[in-house]
């Protein structure tokens, strides 16, 4: 940075082209959706294609910047403050991800005990088999990405790299499960306000299980490409944190659209 | 001083800033000065709308709703528009979307942008890259926006709070309503990650020395506002979200018929919308606390205590939200424990207001421009929060609901209180930005335009609404017809005065006095470093004693 020694360890980037771009993407996707919603639905469609795949090239080619950035600086003994500035970023991320549920649990409540019977007697309920094992899934992948992270930190990378496949398989496992579930679902999103809900919930958590199975084949990728060491993993712990959120989220959505109202 | 001056500006090396420059740049100063203009811009849109508004509510009867008006006319070819009947609606909903989420929040996240950072004495914010998305994403929220305009059945008319059935597929069937909710989504999503990037660089940043308690108080008022805007938005999103997809997806979430509930969404989105309104004022205050300290050459009166009332009001904040729907038939119980929880909140409110006096007693008062702003602030924002806590009452909000009384109330909470704080926040740091004076004179005839018509404008809605003049209506009774017309003209003359400001701002950029390091002889960090400061804000980390 104009050619005297910073004094300080924070991480000031060189201008970037790869914001605006997953901002045209996203603005491309938007338009389409108005289109494809209440004009044309060609043109809705391919401008939500085009849209998706600007905003999925433009974050790749963010986070392969970022990426680089982290090879160049090294696996050991990073500046805390950057360490830092990333944790606490992941974890309001998160916050605000949970008040994003939390708008749709609240309204699940509101909804719940404004029915006069809930279920709605004209709604045949799904079975809570698939979804037990789904929690099953879900909370022994908590515990692969756990024994993967203490491999890790342990100095053994074979293992991790073992158990961080074997959680995302888990993740692929239960998107899998809950596509089936979808196909056999005597009720849709249109059945009253219990399709509504049941659908928004699961849909949105599932597609949360999505990104956390993305971001934890990235850490496997990582992983096997040589990527961080015993003290300094900060992308793993960002996404065995989201995975956790995941996590914790369907537990509440198991308990209380599945099994509780039953 | 001087020689710091040199040493900086020797390391600003003079580059040409094309459109590519300002697409892909990370640095906070650029961002928030584009973050500025932009805002700037919204607000003459948001202001126009409101001209309109005003022009329809000048006389009884219609004057320009279901009329076709000829803006030119070369006898060959003429430019003529029609309102339609909804136009009116439109536009009180748009000049309401605008003035909120395009000019206020990014007027006052523009300002936190450029000055937080060097308040606080880091070179940036924590995820510049990220800084950089917030702003550019606000481009295409505000074409989709614009864009709904033009699309069969216009805009939104159902008013900014978007409240189902009115917005239902069957009432609002065009594609308004759905432009307006996807516009909101990438505003919101700004809003988050703008956010996050205000709690890192705040709690991550600050030099060595720059303890949580020693921050200048519009550090922290950014902090407190970020924290709202992290936990509030994403419910919004959840709200609109759910309105999208009764809209075109069949679902029922406030459809009675499917076992919906239309209330539903109103707790939702006023779970995010009262909040908001401290989104808007927040750094409002911090800004006014910042400018009164600063020009009554004394510390802050009452320094702990300012942050905690910001943080009792932010806390608060997020538990009042049913005093907007009391008329809706809830529960008693509930509206007496959503009216004390209201009520509470001018505890620390007035705290602030009596810091604030209490700063300015026995200071050596300096009354440039924002020091008048921030006085103007102080007393009419007064007015504004005490007809807040009048509203807060159950039985007075079942008469005053959807009256002019709550127009006057909200105009003197984001008008008096945001717009005036936003304007002493421009003027006392344009010096800092853009290195140069802006011209006194004509600053000090804007504020007594501004604060001559904004009262001229928003005081006789008051009387209005206590007479019963309903909001959001083009007709109204001849009895209202006197006060509506000093409210038009006032208003007609509040926009008009605008100019003053932009031309002031513009002219003196260039051409104004050079402002040196620190003219007013202020005390925080940013003062301490030439104006504009270098591109990383400090040559060497500062070390707060
Ligand atoms: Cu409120």
């Amino acid at each position: 940075m104009a050619g005297h020694k910073q004094d300080h360890d924070f991480y000031i980037p060189n201008s970037s082209i790869w914001p605006p771009v997953t901002c045209l993407g996203a603005g491309l996707f938007m338009f389409g959706m108005v289109s494809l919603l209440k004009f044309s639905s060609f043109a809705g469609k391919s401008l939500i294609v085009l849209g998706l795949l600007v905003l999925v090239f433009g974050m790749v080619q963010w986070f392969r910047v970022l990426i680089a950035e982290s090879r160049a600086r090294g696996f050991v003994n990073p500046p805390r403050v950057l360490d830092l500035a990333n944790r606490y970023g992941m974890v309001f991320f998160i916050v605000s991800e949970l008040m994003f549920f939390a708008g749709f649990f609240a309204a699940y409540f509101y909804i719940y005990g404004f029915n006069l019977e809930w279920p709605p007697s004209n709604i045949e309920t799904l079975a809570a088999h698939l979804p037990a094992i789904n929690t099953l899934i879900l909370l022994t992948s908590g515990v692969t990405i756990t024994w993967s992270h203490h491999a890790l930190i342990k100095g053994n990378r074979a293992e991790a790299r073992k158990f961080m496949f074997a959680t995302w398989l888990l993740g692929v496992v239960f998107l899998l499960f809950q596509a089936y579930e979808y196909a056999h679902a005597a009720f849709s999103i249109d059945s009253g306000a219990y399709g509504s809900t049941f659908y928004m919930l699961t849909g949105f958590h599932g597609f949360h299980v999505f990104v956390g199975t993305v971001m934890l084949m990235v850490a496997h990728a990582r992983l096997n490409r040589g990527d961080f060491t015993k003290e300094n993993h900060f992308y793993f712990e960002a996404a065995a944190w989201y995975w956790h959120f995941v996590d914790v989220v369907w537990v509440g959505l198991f308990l209380f659209v599945y099994i509780i109202p039953s | 001083m001087s020689h710091t001056a040199v040493a900086n500006n020797a390391h600003t090396s003079p580059k040409k800033k094309g459109f590519l420059y300002y697409l892909t740049t990370v640095n906070h100063k650029d961002i928030g000065a584009m973050y500025l203009v932009t805002a700037l811009a919204f607000f003459f849109i948001g202001g126009l709308m409101a001209m309109f508004i005003r022009a329809e509510l000048m006389a009884e009867g219609y004057q320009l709703v279901g009329q076709t008006i000829t803006l030119m006319d070369l006898g060959f070819w003429q430019w003529k528009v029609s309102f339609g009947p909804d136009f009116f609606n439109q536009m009180t909903a748009m000049h309401a979307t605008f003035m909120i989420f395009f000019a206020i929040i990014p007027a006052l996240l523009g300002l936190g942008n450029y000055v937080v950072p060097i308040m606080i004495g880091s070179p940036d914010m924590a995820f510049p890259r990220l800084n950089n998305w917030s702003f550019w994403i606000l481009p295409f929220a505000g074409m989709l926006m614009l864009g709904s305009f033009l699309v069969p059945g216009g805009a939104n008319a159902a008013g900014w709070t978007v409240y189902p059935p009115l917005t239902n597929a069957q009432y609002s069937p065009g594609a308004g309503i759905d432009m307006w909710i996807l516009a909101v989504h990438l505003a919101g999503a700004s809003s988050i990650l703008g956010a996050i990037n205000f709690i890192v660089t705040i709690l991550n940043m600050r030099a060595p020395g720059m303890t949580l308690f020693k921050m200048p108080m519009f550090s922290w008022s950014m902090l407190i506002t970020a924290w709202l805007q992290l936990v509030a938005t994403p419910v919004l999103a959840g709200a609109v979200t759910m309105l999208l997809t009764d809209r075109n997806f069949g679902t029922s979430f406030f459809n009675m018929a499917g076992g919906g509930d239309p209330v539903l969404f109103q707790h939702i989105f006023w779970f995010y919308s009262h909040p908001a309104v401290y989104i808007m004022i927040l750094p409002a205050f911090g800004i006014i606390s910042q400018v009164i300290e600063t020009f009554s050459r004394k510390p802050l009166f009452g320094y702990a205590t300012m942050v905690w009332a910001m943080a009792g009001i932010a806390i608060l904040g997020c538990l009042v939200w049913a005093h907007h729907m009391f008329t809706v038939g809830m529960d008693p119980r509930a509206q007496i424990v959503f009216m004390f929880m209201t009520m509470f909140i001018a505890v620390p409110t007035g705290i602030k207001i009596f810091n604030w006096l209490a700063t300015m007693w026995q200071g050596t008062l300096d009354f440039t421009v924002p020091m008048k702003y921030a006085i103007a602030f102080v007393g009419m924002f007064t007015i504004g929060g005490l007809s807040g806590v009048m509203l807060a009452i159950p039985p007075i909000d079942y008469a005053m609901h959807d009256t002019y009384f709550v127009v006057a109330h909200i105009h003197y909470v984001l008008f008096a209180g945001s717009f005036l704080g936003i304007m002493a926040g421009i003027y006392y740091w344009f010096p800092k930005i853009t290195g140069r004076m802006y011209n006194e004179k004509w600053g000090n005839i804007h504020f007594w335009l501004t604060f001559i018509f904004s009262n001229l404008t928003f005081f006789p809605m008051h009387f209005l609404g206590l007479m019963g003049m309903p909001r959001r209506i083009p007709n109204y009774h001849p009895m209202y017809t006197d006060l509506n017309l000093i409210a038009s003209i006032g208003s007609f003359a509040l926009g008009a005065v605008q100019i003053i400001l932009v031309i002031n701002f513009f002219y003196s950029k260039k051409h104004g006095k050079p402002a040196g390091d620190n003219p007013w002889g202020a005390k925080t960090l940013e003062w301490s470093v030439s104006s504009p400061p270098p591109e990383h804000n400090f040559e060497k980390m500062p070390v707060v004693k």
